[in-house]
């Protein structure tokens, strides 16, 4: 059983990557300050029943998770897996692989990464439906497993892979159309990618 | 999976990059990119884009709100004390 007394030191290394995260479920600065509160008030509330030694980072994340979810969901149009289209594996590399670079020695794909600025990955990030856009984050930017995004979300393993590959895959769609209309690439029909099989 | 095709091995392109294979998958997937480029060019974007992705989500918690966390944690831990009698 975990002691209260030692609540705010335990949890303290997660606070930063809590709020991250916050912030992307969220979408905007207030509700994420609130939900980031209202993650660590219930977290210390409940800490008795926390078993030590088990994934206390995961532990938070579910809470966190749950608490956007209670919170901000139900006042939203239910998310629904049909509101993200179908993308194609290797959205970016069939687009950019092997594409010439307007710079000797450089790839097209470095060219169109280096140009994309983080507020469009985070805007990109951002127009990925709630479920899709956590699975995302908690894999890419926490590094959890599978498994620890499938406890955290409470879905099946299965659940999350669908979420995470699909997810990753559309927001390779939104960032190639941002680098599209920047001018950073210029649009490429449709090829397959040449490969032995 | 003794000797991945490319198309196998793109099959496995996440569960290969989020750490999820077995060790023998691994290794074979480890040998074909050793020798097949454009696969290693498709992985190694993947891998970018991971990068680009966890680095734009770091957000430092503004200093008034970590205040106003441990303010909070604090009167509630001398709410429970008083409530204990102590």
């Amino acid at each position: 059983m975990a002691d209260q007394l030692t609540f705010a030191d335990d949890t303290s290394p997660y606070m930063s990557s809590l709020y991250a995260a916050a912030r992307r479920m969220t979408r905007n600065d207030a509700d994420a300050e609130d939900l980031l509160q209202e993650t660590f008030l219930k977290a210390y509330r409940g800490y008795g029943g926390f078993k030590e030694g088990t994934n206390l980072k995961a532990w938070l994340y579910r809470i966190l998770t749950n608490s956007y979810i209670n919170r901000y969901r139900a006042r939203q149009r239910r998310p629904d897996e049909t509101d993200l289209e179908d993308v194609e594996d290797f959205y970016l590399y069939r687009r950019l692989g092997g594409a010439e670079s307007s710079v000797l020695g450089r790839s097209a794909e470095d060219e169109v990464l280096d140009a994309i600025t983080d507020d469009q990955v985070r805007d990109a990030l951002d127009s990925l439906p709630d479920t899709f856009r956590m699975a995302v984050v908690l894999a890419d930017v926490e590094g959890f497993s599978y498994k620890e995004i499938a406890e955290i979300l409470d879905v099946p393993i299965g659940t999350v892979m669908s979420r995470l590959h699909r997810g990753r895959r559309a927001l390779q769609k939104a960032l190639y159309e941002y680098a599209v209309e920047r001018g950073i690439t210029s649009p490429k029909p449709e090829e397959v990618v040449d490969v032995e099989t | 999976m003794s000797k991945p095709t490319c198309e196998e091995s793109l099959a496995q392109i996440y569960l290969f990059l989020d750490g999820e294979l077995d060790e023998g998958t691994r290794a074979s997937i480890e040998l074909h990119l050793e020798h097949c480029s454009p696969c290693v060019a498709a992985f190694g974007l993947e891998m970018e884009l991971r990068a680009l992705v966890s680095r734009c989500c770091r957000e430092p918690v503004p200093r008034e709100l970590r205040e106003r966390i441990a303010a909070a944690l604090e009167e509630m831990g001398r709410t429970a004390a008083s409530e204990d009698g102590d």
